[in-house]
């Protein structure tokens, strides 16, 4: 590629007497949006079957199922679609603002795979500040979702947009204050490095490190649902209040992009509280090959990605939304004060145990266990106990 | 900054094309942010003059009108005008025809409050609930459309009876689908009713006391769900509902404020309980005979007029009607509980949010074709 762009040079492709090193970078920032692009927009297609699927199954539906194997296709016909379709603008709309809009979207949600740590070696860019650029790239959302808001020159938008940029700047305090408490076990703001600092074992899971990361872990999903509109805090889009909040006015591939970014920002979401508090990819040393223990550890990051992808899908689908004011109060009133009280817990913690505790950690996975099994026992207590199909119709 | 920052109220314009408004209905909101100040309803929409229609197609003819008055439940607007003919014309109904009106009804009762529930869920955002309420609702279809042929508007009742009998099995179908529905209520209740968000949505919101349903003319499940013990079936007994046994629930404020959204939403759930075993006895008690009395088929009522009132799934619905002595009606008029419910929202819409406004028109249960006929 440094031949082809030194011969490109030689021929004057990029004028005169360009800077060599400039090109380069260009050169660089195109091919890696590319990659990050072909990277990003699959998982938040894909995302998009598996949760049409999993909420038909929940719905006592049968989903998509036309379009390839189990309708696994049908994001590409989607899209497809969408790409076709009148790309309407209103005619009262800022049309700069409108139009610009949801690439800022797509923008917040594509940048952050950057840093996503897939496995020990596949990762695009190890930032030394890896995690607050993973929180802080997706708060461009907002920028977004409020500009298309306002440039629909829709009141319902108005409303969405106002009510995203409410929801998405109080939940990033709640976020924010809960990954400090594992910045301050490592001591590192790097992706890999918080999860070297990890074992492959649940009990070396920052998760069950002490009490406080466990409460942090459950604050940073539920704010992360918020974050990305999702069930049961997708005011900003309700639809039975604000037809399609502030997405009402766009179609075409600019809506579609809104609501890729939505699926995406669920992935990425999931992939900060798996790095954070779930090992990410760490995986027992069993291979000697490169190759085949990075393959492990994908498929590991993947399986812990893509079950708290599942969980979110199904609060989707159980789940009535909050009303507005009760959502802040969650924030304010409940999420803040307890993040602080994690940070300076945790605090404590280091200072007490600074290598960590394993009584507690083998305490905290008990109860962690206890818990899951409560759930399930309950689950199971409160789900379909009618058992019994009935089909009446008389032609049937 | 007091006098340089300029506020004004926002006048947003809800419907007649928004999803959540229950038909084509119109609200204009005049808002302070996520605050109303009030919320006006414009209705009209639906208009399409039926009780004119009646006055020229004929006592006969007019049946299949009224399945389009209430399309959610049907089977009360059929029994509604068959009821106010009979009276008008002093025809005898034969005591199974009685009955096939009962369970026709009773059946329609729970398919609309199924809808209704689903929809309050659909309405604060959880699609599962009314997905699976519809998927039960779809099995009431179902063996009402082996009943009559329909679905949706049934045209079953007949001037002096049913125009069919029951098939044959369909009682057994109808046991087993009773059978089948009071788990799944329950399941409904612990997947939906009692969610914490969903009570938290519901409960202390729209607060309607007794005083003031009484005096907005509310009716039927909105009325009981303020405590007030009014039930046509049980109260101005009609058909056979003096010999099934059956409570009235009346509203407790069991989650928050008697009167609640949330006491008229669960209202429709201890309604389905009761429509459950008022047709479990009147499937088990039917009496053998014919279902349809015998009335002339150029049907002239003596002149004069009459009322009557049927307890529907949306309440208390009156059929007034004055005949005089020809084979048309002189005036029909139907009363139903959708129109005074729409009367109340604008009182109670002040100081709610636009959420809550929702969860009003949907807990007030009001069907666009009813309030405008």
């Amino acid at each position: 590629m440094q031949r082809w762009l030194d011969s490109l040079i030689a021929q004057g492709a990029f004028g005169a007497n360009p800077s060599r090193n400039l090109v380069y970078t260009i050169a660089i920032a195109i091919a890696c949006a590319i990659v990050l692009f072909l990277i990003a927009v699959p998982f938040a297609s894909v995302v998009t079957w598996v949760e049409r699927r999993v909420w038909a199954r929940i719905q006592s539906r049968i989903g998509p199922n036309r379009v390839g194997p189990n309708g696994f296709l049908q994001w590409l016909a989607d899209g497809i679609k969408h790409v076709c379709k009148e790309d309407v603008i209103p005619s009262e709309a800022d049309a700069r603002l409108f139009k610009l809009a949801p690439y800022l979207v797509v923008l917040a949600f594509i940048l952050p795979w950057a840093v996503m740590p897939f496995s020990s070696s596949l990762i695009l860019a190890d930032l030394n500040i890896g995690i607050l650029y993973i929180t802080a790239v997706p708060a461009l959302t907002v920028v977004g979702v409020l500009m298309a808001g306002w440039a629909s020159n829709n009141k319902w938008s108005l409303i969405g947009g106002i009510r995203s940029a409410a929801q998405i700047i109080s939940y990033e305090i709640p976020a924010g204050l809960s990954i400090f408490p594992i910045v301050l076990m490592t001591g590192t703001l790097s992706m890999q490095g918080i999860i070297r600092a990890q074992g492959w074992s649940p009990e070396r899971w920052f998760l069950f490190a002490n009490p406080f990361c466990f409460v942090a872990a459950i604050i940073l999903f539920i704010s992360s649902l918020a974050e990305n509109n999702r069930t049961p805090f997708d005011l900003p889009e309700a639809e039975s209040e604000l037809v399609a909040g502030f997405a009402t006015e766009y179609s075409s591939m600019r809506y579609l992009f809104f609501f890729m970014a939505e699926w995406g920002n669920m992935f990425i979401a999931a992939a900060i509280v798996t790095t954070l508090f779930l090992g990410g990819w760490r995986f027992p040393a069993v291979s000697g090959s490169a190759v085949v223990m990075n393959a492990l550890q994908f498929a590991t990051f993947m399986i812990k990605c893509l079950f708290l992808v599942f969980v979110s899908m199904w609060i989707r689908g159980t789940l009535p939304r909050v009303r507005i004011d009760q959502m802040m109060s969650l924030c304010w009133k409940y999420f803040v004060p307890i993040s602080f009280i994690d940070l300076i817990g945790t605090a404590g913690w280091v200072a007490i145990f600074p290598e960590g505790n394993v009584i507690a950690q083998w305490t905290m996975l008990a109860i962690g266990m206890a818990l899951l099994v409560l759930f399930v026992a309950r689950v199971v207590t409160f789900t379909r106990r009618a058992g019994m199909e009935l089909y009446l119709h008389p032609t049937i | 900054m007091s006098e340089a920052f300029h506020t004004e109220e926002m006048t947003l314009n809800m419907g007649p094309q928004h999803p959540s408004t229950h038909g084509v209905l119109r609200f204009v909101i005049k808002a302070d942010g996520e605050v109303m100040r009030e919320a006006i309803p414009d209705v009209g929409y639906l208009h399409r003059s039926i009780e004119k229609i009646a006055e020229k197609v004929g006592y006969h003819g007019f049946m299949p009108y009224t399945d389009r008055v209430d399309y959610v439940c049907a089977m009360f607007t059929n029994q509604g005008w068959a009821m106010a003919c009979e009276k008008l014309g002093n025809v005898e109904v034969p005591r199974r025809g009685e009955y096939c009106r009962v369970i026709a009804t009773e059946f329609n009762r729970l398919a609309s409050h199924l809808l209704t529930v689903g929809l309050m869920g659909m309405d604060i955002g959880a699609m599962t609930p009314f997905l699976h309420a519809l998927r039960e609702r779809e099995m009431i279809n179902d063996l009402i459309e082996e009943l009559c042929g329909a679905r949706l508007t049934f045209n079953y009742m007949r001037i002096g009876g049913v125009a069919w009998d029951l098939p044959p099995g369909w009682r057994e179908k109808a046991i087993a689908y009773l059978d089948h529905l009071a788990p799944i209520l329950d399941e409904f209740n612990s997947l939906f009713s009692y969610n914490k968000i969903c009570i938290e949505r519901l409960a202390n919101v729209a607060v309607i006391d007794a005083a003031d349903a009484i005096n907005y003319n509310l009716v039927g499940p909105n009325l009981r769900a303020s405590g007030v013990n009014w039930d046509v079936r049980k109260d101005m007994p009609y058909s056979v509902y003096p010999e099934l046994e059956f409570d009235v629930p009346l509203g407790s404020g069991e989650w928050g404020t008697t009167g609640d959204a949330m006491d008229r939403y669960m209202m429709r759930i201890r309604e389905m309980v009761q429509s459950s075993r008022i047709l479990r006895q009147a499937l088990k008690q039917m009496p053998e005979g014919a279902v349809l009395g015998k009335v002339v088929r150029n049907f002239k009522p003596p002149a004069g007029e009459c009322q009557i009132r049927v307890e529907s799934a949306r309440g208390d619905q009156g059929w007034y009607v004055v005949s005089d002595g020809t084979g048309f009606p002189w005036r029909v008029h139907v009363r139903t509980g959708s129109f005074a419910a729409m009367g109340m929202i604008q009182k109670l819409s002040r100081g709610l949010m636009i959420a809550d406004l929702v969860v009003l028109i949907a807990s007030l249960d009001v069907i666009a074709p009813e309030i405008d006929r």
